[in-house]
């Protein structure tokens, strides 16, 4: 059969930067054996080091998760397309909002104007806006995606939106996340937001929670919402802010991005699978790059962000076909829309039918992803910027290896350094000389160890050191002189 | 029939406001009765009067009855339909 492999932008990295594949197969291991032939590097991404596909990857043939069908063995039809989508950092249904607190609002004079385009709709009409003026919403992560939802939310006149974030904003921010304003960089971005939402739409409510969310903190917080929005960046919110929902019965409305591409879906409520039904555990560190470390277009958290936002809506107003049960994945540079079937996951350890998980947690990622060391593994060291500019200024004998991406590399270039993709690393061991020592730089030091961890299991038996904080930490002390950027 | 034929429940002036600010205020009067009870709209001649008992029908309520007041004004009886 003639089929179509649909490669998701994070594992891109395995594929040459290639989007699709078109190969010969007959079943779903047919055709990974066919990608993993053309492409060898794939096979890391895919698998993990007994040969069991990584968990952390959903297989779809069309719009069914292999795990639905028959996993691997699925028999694949003429002109089939698979997709490979990987976890990411970055019907119709009742109203969370009950009748009562729905008719408990009045629509007063000066809001029949500004809410003129909902009450017309027949969609959402006089109740819909009520319910939406009822709704208790909570934003975790007042980002690119966060600011967007928040926006919308405001605009459309949710009662209460609560603001959860600890950052401020950066000047990097301003590119993508457009509810940060030029003057507000040094601010928090939760009181940046507050601000914003108060002029848009004074007759909101914004509630501010300038703190990290963690298992001390986030049953409290949450109790207050109907609705939880997970517009965070990083995997140990995304467990955090899944169990917590769970464990509460609230849905949540989670969206991910990474560069060009992004998920939104439903999750934790009663027909919902949750996080954990759809990856029982987050990819290890430097498989999958954290949105900080690969950019984005800034147009696509305006398009995610509103998408979420929508959800939000038809979740509070019990209208629509919201993304229970369901997941749309979206490229905007390939103009790819999909929608995927998601289900439950009777043995999840948080929402199945006998639940391991009881109580929010916080999670040690580095220990649940592998990183942490191990005590039966020889330890893996690192060297301090300053003894490696030091070294260098002393005409020592080194390798420096730099496994960052190309795109990382064109915005700041290690001179002298050997480029290595990790993916190529086991390959190409043989350009490294084991009778000195070999240091890898990558963005924040991560990847790095992922890296030594490769050559080991590769047989390379060489001395390795992590460059400590990566290329973020060494670029001032290396480079003092020149610009941050080139 | 006349205007003190009908029951009134609850009334509103839509002559201040055009379209589609009309229908929307005169629909969320409606929504706020019970089923059966009776709203008189007061609204404008032209496209008030055209636009306003259609739309507020497709929308399950019953227009009773137009009033012309003779002064380019007119009261619409509707009756507030089921949910």
């Amino acid at each position: 059969m003639n089929i179509t492999v649909i490669i998701a932008a994070s594992l891109r990295t395995f594929t040459n930067r290639t989007p699709e594949v078109r190969l010969q197969a007959d079943t779903v291991r047919e055709a990974l054996q066919a990608l993993t032939d053309e492409y060898p590097e794939a096979a890391r991404g895919l698998y993990d080091e007994n040969g069991d596909l990584r968990d952390f990857v959903s297989i779809y043939v069309g719009d069914r998760d292999i795990r639905s069908l028959k996993g691997l063995r699925t028999e694949l039809q003429e002109g089939d397309e698979i997709y490979l989508i990987p976890a990411i950092a970055g019907g119709a249904c009742e109203s969370v909002i009950s009748t009562e607190r729905m008719k408990a609002v009045t629509i007063e004079e000066k809001e029949i104007r500004r809410y003129s385009n909902h009450l017309q709709l027949k969609e959402l009409s006089i109740k819909g806006q009520k319910r939406i003026m009822a709704g208790h919403v909570l934003v975790a992560g007042i980002g690119a995606l966060g600011g967007v939802v928040a926006e919308r939310l405001a605009a459309a006149g949710v009662g209460t939106i609560g603001l959860a974030d600890a950052e401020t904003v950066t000047p990097e921010s301003l590119q993508t996340q457009t509810i940060h304003s030029t003057r507000d960089v040094d601010r928090p971005r939760v009181s940046s937001a507050k601000d914003r939402l108060k002029k848009l739409n004074p007759q909101v409510t914004a509630v501010v929670h300038q703190e990290k969310l963690t298992a001390d903190n986030i049953e409290d917080i949450l109790a207050d919402y109907d609705i939880v929005v997970d517009a965070s960046d990083n995997f140990v919110s995304r467990y955090l802010i899944n169990d917590a929902c769970v464990l509460q019965e609230k849905p949540e409305v989670f969206g991910a991005m990474y560069q060009t591409e992004g998920y939104v879906t439903v999750l934790g409520g009663k027909d919902s699978p949750c996080l954990r039904c759809l990856y029982p555990s987050p990819p290890p560190v430097g498989i999958v790059p954290t949105c900080s470390a690969s950019g984005v277009v800034n147009t696509l958290p305006g398009i995610l962000g509103a998408m979420m936002a929508t959800e939000v809506i038809k979740l509070l107003t019990g209208n629509g076909e919201p993304l229970i049960g369901r997941m749309l994945t979206v490229d905007i540079w390939n103009l790819r829309y999909h929608m995927v079937h998601t289900a439950k996951d009777s043995g999840c350890a948080v929402c199945g039918t006998s639940p391991s998980i009881r109580a929010v947690q916080d999670m040690d990622y580095e220990d649940f992803c592998g990183l942490r060391e191990d005590p039966n593994e020889e330890p893996i060291g690192s060297i301090d910027p300053e003894e490696l500019a030091r070294r260098l200024e002393n005409n020592e004998a080194i390798t420096i290896v730099d496994v960052r991406e190309p795109h990382e590399r064109a915005i700041h270039k290690f001179p002298g350094t050997l480029i290595i993709p990790i993916g190529q690393l086991a390959r190409r061991q043989k350009e490294l000389d084991p009778g000195i020592d070999t240091v890898f730089v990558c963005k924040e030091g991560k990847r790095s160890i992922l890296a030594i961890r490769t050559l080991r299991e590769a047989g390379y038996t060489g001395p390795m050191l992590t460059l400590k904080g990566g290329f973020d930490a060494a670029a001032q002390i290396i480079f003092p002189n020149e610009g941050a950027w080139l | 029939m006349a205007l003190a034929d009908h029951n009134i429940t609850d009334k509103i002036d839509i002559t201040d406001v055009t379209c589609p600010i009309t229908f929307v205020k005169a629909k969320v009067a409606i929504e706020e009765l019970e089923e059966g009870e009776i709203l008189q709209i007061h609204l404008n001649h032209g496209e008030p009067l055209e636009n306003v008992p259609r739309s507020l029908g497709e929308e399950g309520h019953e227009v009773l009855e137009k009033i012309d007041n003779g002064d380019g004004t007119w009261e619409l009886i509707v009756r507030r339909g089921a949910d």
